[in-house]
């Protein structure tokens, strides 16, 4: 069938924070750009961004793009590339400055600088002690971030296709990335987008998780569909956890709190972070409170009827200074909790928080891909950046910050590489293939017409609980390996998910029928991906791989080191090397990481 | 197809926030209201939803209150659910 056709020079799938920074790199250069996303540009999950972003702008205290550099690898537990690492934090002053002249309003210093605050692993000094490196404005950092990027990009004439939906990629028989086809809700017409170069910055996938910080619209769309175009996707089992989401409902209750005095309790009321974290209790970095947490229930000293998650107390501190200090977080406990946290403790659980894993890109934002003898080589016309994408910066583990970094840092280079490429294209745009835009058209087909097939939200529920139980912060060898046959038994499930409502005009059936169908790639991609890793690394906890003197924090780098990519044809994985040499400096060597 | 009913579904997915708290306050909401909505409950919601998302967030919270009559009562409801 014939379906209508557009053509731009460039085709961006996303509004967040990395998709308007490369729209803007590409309309300021003069190019046909178009923009599509699923909702409003300012209402993309950058926005829930608050804690700021990084950049060793040196405004309070003396401070260098190496120390952030070592600080991102060590939090990375060595796993990310040092060569895009150290492109990203020398880049930082010049993206960060950039945006105060789109229109930032940064928090200022009284000598009118940006403001700066300490967040955690980020140090002076080679890991010496903590530096002042996250820039914020306010608690809406990511907020005042886009509406800054949206303005400019208003202003560049970047064309935007609101309330659309990118269905799938349009890649011919030589590998090229022609386009996309993508859904318009308000009409149900289904179009293709031909363009030059396609940047993928779709956001994350936290929803595959029963308990999830993640706003609804995070479902790895982007990575669905590389996957289904043949694509890899890289280090999926790396998801990090946030210790207090609160139970049953993950929004997010901040490290703050703990910092004026919570504690986390067990069902027999013990403060049992002193028995994991003598020195730091409650303080103890994210992964090992979450673990002491899992730990906790996981002997079954849980809380609730289901023993499934312990309490977070501060009925012990001044009202006023929760009411002052906290704020947010009385309403927050009510609203989701249902206890008055003044009076009562707070159930939380460890909750999914960030995918650091992704479409596999070099730092200059182009995906690459194995090919012949070579395990990264450019898929032309393809580019990627933002949580979607794996540059890889964050490794096993990203620090606070540097997210709303990699937006703008990748952003900006996937913008700047496809402006390059584009002007050297000397050809007319390719005719898209035909057989591309019919497997879109059978995928929604086959959703039309099922029948006696699952139920969405069922389907999805079940997907859910099965990464949550099977594959969440601390895992086990037994518990992965039964994982993957559940998860492939949902993903049948998923394959099969009927819909009851045809209709045309916004329907948001199909529109979650079709994003169940990315969120099971990124879900089994992560469970195969964690089983096969028999090491603990950065955010891959695995209890077989323990604290041993030969393999400290259970890392084991003879084995190890290296990238996963797993591909959706026969379930497969590969694996590629760490680049452990960095642009310009010597490599950081591999160390225990210990803080 | 009816209009009514395509207007319930684009409001429905503007109900698709930034924020997890506003997308589990609205899930609660539309479990409640099913349908039944009627025009100034539409006009209502459909103003609201042109709100900036902390914004929103603070008025439904308790945070802070809204001075307009037409959209007191919906703040009000998506309060309780
Ligand atoms: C509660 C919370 C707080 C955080 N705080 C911080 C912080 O303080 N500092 C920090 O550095 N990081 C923080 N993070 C992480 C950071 O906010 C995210 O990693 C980052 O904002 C992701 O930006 P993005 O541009 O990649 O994607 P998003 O902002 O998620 O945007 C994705 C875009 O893609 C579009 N899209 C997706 N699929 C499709 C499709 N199929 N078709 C069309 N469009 C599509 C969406 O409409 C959207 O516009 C936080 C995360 C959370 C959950």
């Amino acid at each position: 069938m014939k379906i209508t056709q557009r053509t731009f020079d460039a085709v961006i799938v996303g509004a967040g924070g990395a998709g308007l920074r490369a729209a803007l790199q590409l309309s300021e250069s003069g190019l046909k750009t178009a923009v599509i996303t699923k909702v409003f540009p300012t209402r993309s999950h950058t926005v829930a961004a608050q804690g700021g972003v990084a950049a060793s702008l040196g405004n309070s205290e003396e401070d260098h793009w190496h120390w952030h550099m070592y600080d991102t690898v060590k939090g990375s537990d060595w796993l990310g590339d040092q060569d895009a690492i150290e492109f990203m934090c020398r880049k930082a002053n010049e993206v960060v400055i950039e945006l105060e002249h789109y229109g930032m309003p940064f928090d200022r210093t009284d000598a009118g600088k940006i403001y700066q605050r300490p967040f955690g692993g980020h140090m002076s000094n080679f890991g010496e002690k903590p530096v002042r490196r996250s820039c914020a404005a306010a608690d809406r950092t990511g907020h005042a971030m886009l509406h800054a990027l949206y303005q400019r990009n208003v202003r560049a004439n970047t064309q935007f296709f609101v309330e659309w939906m990118a269905l799938d990629l349009i890649r011919d028989a030589d590998g090229e990335v022609l386009g996309v086809t993508a859904l318009e809700m308000e009409t149900g017409e289904i179009v293709a987008f031909q363009s030059k170069a396609t940047i993928f910055a779709t956001g994350g996938a936290g929803r595959i998780y029963y308990s999830s910080t993640n706003a609804f619209i995070n479902t790895g769309d982007g990575l669905g569909m590389a996957a289904r175009a043949g694509i890899p996707l890289e280090d999926m089992e790396f998801w990090q956890f946030h210790p207090t989401g609160v139970a049953g409902a993950g929004v997010l209750i901040t490290e703050g709190v703990r910092g004026e005095g919570g504690i986390l309790r067990n069902s027999a009321g013990e403060r049992f972070m002193e028995r994991y974290a003598p020195n730091a209790k409650d303080l103890a970095s994210r992964d090992v409170v979450s673990r002491a947490m899992v730990t906790e229930i996981n002997e079954g000293r849980g809380c609730g009827p289901n023993k499934d998650y312990v309490l977070l107390d501060i009925t012990h501190l001044d009202p006023k200074v929760i009411m002052q200090r906290l704020p947010g977080i009385h309403e927050i406990s009510i609203q989701f909790a249902g206890t008055d946290p003044i009076k009562e403790p707070i159930p939380v659980v460890p909750t999914c928080h960030y995918q650091m894993g992704g479409i596999p890109t070099n730092y200059s934002g182009q995906v690459v891909a194995p090919r012949g003898s070579s395990m990264s080589v450019a898929v032309p016309g393809f580019y990627a950046a933002g949580e979607c994408a794996c540059a890889s910066v964050h490794g096993a583990n990203r620090l606070g910050t540097n997210s709303l970094l990699d937006l703008l840092v990748f952003g900006k280079s996937a913008g700047e590489t496809a402006v390059e490429d584009v002007r050297k294209s000397v050809k007319a745009h390719k005719p898209l293939p035909q057989e591309a835009i019919d497997r879109t058209l059978a995928r929604i087909n086959r959703l039309d017409t099922q029948k006696d097939g699952a139920d969405v939200h069922q389907a999805r529920l079940a997907m859910q609980r099965t990464m949550q139980n099977h594959c969440g912060v601390f895992r086990f060898a037994d518990k992965l390996k039964e994982g993957v046959s559940k998860i492939l038994d949902v993903q049948k499930d998923v394959e099969r998910a009927e819909i009851r409502d045809k209709s045309q005009v916004f329907n948001t059936a199909r529109i979650e029928a079709l994003e169940l169908e990315n969120l099971i790639e990124v879900a089994v991609s992560t469970m195969i991906s964690a089983e096969a890793r028999k090491e603990s690394r950065g955010a891959h906890v695995r209890d077989d791989a323990p604290d041993t003197p030969e393999h400290p924090n259970g890392r084991d780098d003879v084995n190890w080191l290296k990238h996963s990519l797993w591909f959706k044809e026969g379930n497969r994985l590969d694996y590629k090397s760490v680049k452990l040499t960095p642009l310009t400096v010597d490599t950081i060597e591999l160390k225990k990481r210990a803080y | 197809m009816n209009e009514r009913v395509a207007r319930l579904h684009r409001l429905r997915w503007h109900c698709r926030r930034a924020l997890l708290e506003l997308d589990l306050v609205f899930l609660r909401y539309w479990q409640r209201v099913g349908d039944d909505l009627d025009a100034g409950d539409e006009a209502a919601l459909a103003l609201l939803l042109e709100m900036e998302d902390h914004d929103l967030w603070e008025l439904v919270s308790g945070r802070r209150e809204t001075a307009d009559p037409q959209l007191s009562g919906l703040v009000e409801q998506l309060r309780q659910v």
